[in-house]
């Protein structure tokens, strides 16, 4: 790929890292004309060491879990300085700083109605300190602080349910996206930021470290999540589903048998079933499949 | 214009004079008042500014900061478990040189929980890279926010500014204020306009990954800043009796009757009131005793506290906060600073008082004099209740 100016090369990402990848893609979708504030994780840490950064736009980083209430004083900043209208602003973290321990700043600012779009990159767990369990972390995932033993399948919840959570606070704007799907990711970052109020975007991010997958298969895993029915692609306008990506299901195993994180879990057919079990209401509920 | 106010409403008309941009802030007792005050001021079109109701300190905190990096004035104020639940932020800020001026209306800190005042809330983020000032009264609790923003703005300082004012003592309290007139607060306070901010024209970085190559030098860089700054205090101070006054020398401590003193009492905040009261009484039985008010407690003024205490021979240093299993906040810091010194007080004292709101009185401050004797001691509490003691305290 050509350098970029608004998320330029020779920052510090893993070889095939899906965040890096969604990240150039949406500040470039958004324009040169946006702020972003970051959440301390992978992305801040890859793209912002100092003497260097990435960063072809203005971009803060500032702590963990609370980049939706920095990027809240900027538009607060902005309207008062007349320069909202011309202005995005984007607030982006990982699943961690999003779903978990920024979970409350993000309520904040979207109960608040600022008009900022929120990017949740959800690599599925905490990559930065080493593959932890997070609360968007899938079923029967494997992570260093949910390992299978004797008495463990591995992480023993579903992934918290993040985008209805966003929804439920009545924005005008909720979707999901996936680094397999790049011009879907484009559109949806371009659409979201043509609406006023508080959107927000999850965007599935393949790791190959965390994931354990080889680094040049990040386009395949990100897309096999979509086309199992595991990671649903949807977008909801003014609290209605406007849109999904349909799909001639798959059985998750040829997503799950892609990736290390999965492995323990090959040869036990009833947690296979949970999980498909998982992926059939999905594409039940948002109506994913598409007739022959 | 003087006005009998109670000391909030003060401290929100000097806000509102000083014009900030963005107010954000989260209720909690005593701060409360203020930003009550702010949210009808600018609900009331008096004030232009965007008052952002956040769900938290954090948050709160983390609106200013993003405002303040975005080129723009900002105001908070907290108390107490706020202030705690703010702390990462207030540490970022300073890192990240933010002008951001915050009030810390001073509380107690829980367990047990406590709305009343002392000051271990603010002295206990003592080490955070902010300027913490301490009003004695609400005129000082005004100025002092007015000269904070100028301190903070400072393109020679660029850090942020903690005017601590004591809970209901002073927030509550009811006095006659000459509020600041608007063209005099424009004529002392500039525009704010920022080296750099958050701005698509000139886009920037904040807020990068310092490594072990980096990080030690931002340290570094804001403790030479902190030191050369309490020479740009009494710069300030000039400026401001100058335009409004009102003398505060050099804002680094205040001496009462210390100059021929045999004993001198060390304290900060509104008690520093009525130890001058207890000063007044003994000084008038031919008693040689006096007051040494700390005004600014970070960046500590070592080198003034040497120059007003050399010749006493003995101090009292009373806290209103703990550090339990230690000395005494204020305490350690006038033992540092006469340690190795030719000259100094033979004794220095340390008396811990007025914790969770304990009432320090006239009584109080003359038994921390009678207990000011040839033997040193410290963390002495003053006005404690025997028959308490007795009972299981840990409940
Ligand atoms: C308050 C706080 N707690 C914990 C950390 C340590 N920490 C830094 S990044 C991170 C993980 C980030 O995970 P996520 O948000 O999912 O982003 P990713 O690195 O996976 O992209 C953690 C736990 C921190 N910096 N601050
Ligand atoms: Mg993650």
């Amino acid at each position: 790929m050509e350098n970029s100016p608004l998320f330029k090369s020779g920052h510090t990402a893993c070889a095939g890292c899906g965040q890096a990848i969604a990240a150039r893609l949406v500040v470039e979708a958004a324009g040169a004309n946006t702020i972003i504030a970051n959440n301390t994780g992978c992305l801040e840490v890859f793209s912002a060491k100092y003497p260097e950064t990435a960063w072809g736009v203005p971009w803060i980083h500032s702590l963990f879990e609370n980049s939706a209430a920095v990027a809240s004083g900027i538009e607060a900043a902005l309207i008062y300085l007349g320069k909202k209208d011309t202005i995005n602003v984007i607030a982006q973290g990982g699943d961690g700083g999003t779903a978990d321990i920024g979970l409350q700043a993000l309520s904040g600012m979207l109960e608040r109605g600022h008009d900022i779009l929120y990017i949740c990159f959800d690599n599925e767990a905490y990559e930065n300190t080493g593959i932890q369990r997070s609360g968007l972390t899938p079923y029967g995932t494997n992570t260093t602080t949910s390992p299978p033993g004797k008495q463990s399948i591995g992480n023993f919840r579903p992934k918290k349910p993040m985008p209805e959570i966003a929804l439920a606070h009545g924005i005008p704007y909720v979707a999901t996206a996936s680094a397999g799907f790049p011009q879907d990711l484009t559109r949806k970052v371009k659409k979201a930021i043509s609406i006023k109020g508080p959107k927000y975007i999850q965007v599935h991010v393949p790791c190959p470290l965390g994931w354990r997958h080889e680094t040049n298969q990040m386009l395949t895993v990100a897309k096999l999540a979509v086309e199992t029915g595991l990671y649903p692609l949807f977008e909801y306008e003014n609290g209605v589903l406007a849109n999904r990506k349909q799909i001639v299901p798959k059985p998750v195993q040829e997503y799950l048998k892609s990736q290390g994180r999965f492995k323990h879990l090959l040869d036990n057919p009833e947690e296979i079933k949970k999980i498909q079990e998982i992926a059939d209401n999905n594409i039940k509920k948002y109506n994913l499949k598409l007739e022959a | 214009m003087k006005e009998f106010v109670e000391g909030s409403h003060a401290v929100a008309q000097i806000i509102k004079a000083c014009q900030p941009g963005v107010i954000s802030a989260y209720p909690i007792t005593p701060q409360t008042h203020i930003v009550e005050d702010l949210a009808q001021i600018v609900a009331n079109g008096e004030l232009k500014a965007q008052f952002v109701n956040v769900e938290s300190e954090h948050s709160a905190a983390s609106v200013v900061l993003g405002a303040s990096a975005t080129g723009v004035r900002v105001y908070t104020a907290t108390s107490s478990q706020g202030l705690f639940y703010m702390q990462e932020v207030i540490f970022n800020i300073a890192g990240m040189r933010l002008p951001v001026v915050m009030t810390c209306a001073n509380r107690a800190i829980s367990a047990p929980i406590n709305i009343w005042n002392d000051q271990q809330d603010s002295i206990s983020l003592r080490d955070a890279g902010w300027f913490q000032i301490y009003a004695e009264d609400n005129q000082e609790a005004v100025d002092f926010h007015l000269i904070g923003y100028r301190l903070a703005e400072d393109k020679r300082v660029m850090l942020p500014v903690m005017v601590c004012m004591d809970g209901f003592i002073l927030t509550h309290g009811m006095e006659t204020v000459d509020i600041p007139e608007q063209d005099k607060v424009n004529k002392f306070l500039p525009n704010y306009n920022p080296l750099y901010k958050l701005d698509p024209a000139e886009p920037i970085s904040m807020g990068l990954l310092a490594d072990p190559d980096y990080y030690m030098e931002t340290r570094f860089a804001i403790q030479e800043t902190m030191k050369a700054s309490l020479g740009y205090l009494s710069e300030i101070s000039r400026e401001f009796n100058a335009v409004f006054g009102r003398d505060y020398k050099d804002l680094l401590v205040e001496e009462y009757q210390t100059k021929d003193a045999d004993k001198v009492i060390v304290a900060m905040g509104s008690v520093c009131g009525t130890i001058k009261e207890a000063v007044d009484e003994q000084r008038a039985k031919g008693k040689k005793v006096g007051l040494l008010r700390i005004i600014t407690y970070r960046p500590f003024p070592y080198a003034r506290v040497y120059e007003a205490l050399k010749d006493v021979p003995r101090v009292a240093v009373l806290d209103k906060a703990v550090s339990l299993g230690a000395y005494a906040p204020i305490a350690v810091e006038m033992k540092a600073a006469f340690y190795g010194k030719k000259k100094g007080p033979k004794v220095i004292s340390s008396f811990v008082g007025g914790l969770g709101g304990r009432d320090i009185t006239l009584e109080s401050i003359h038994e921390v004099f009678r207990r000011l004797t040839a033997k040193e001691v410290n963390s002495d509490f003053i006005d404690l209740k025997p028959e308490l003691l007795k009972e299981d305290t840990r409940s």
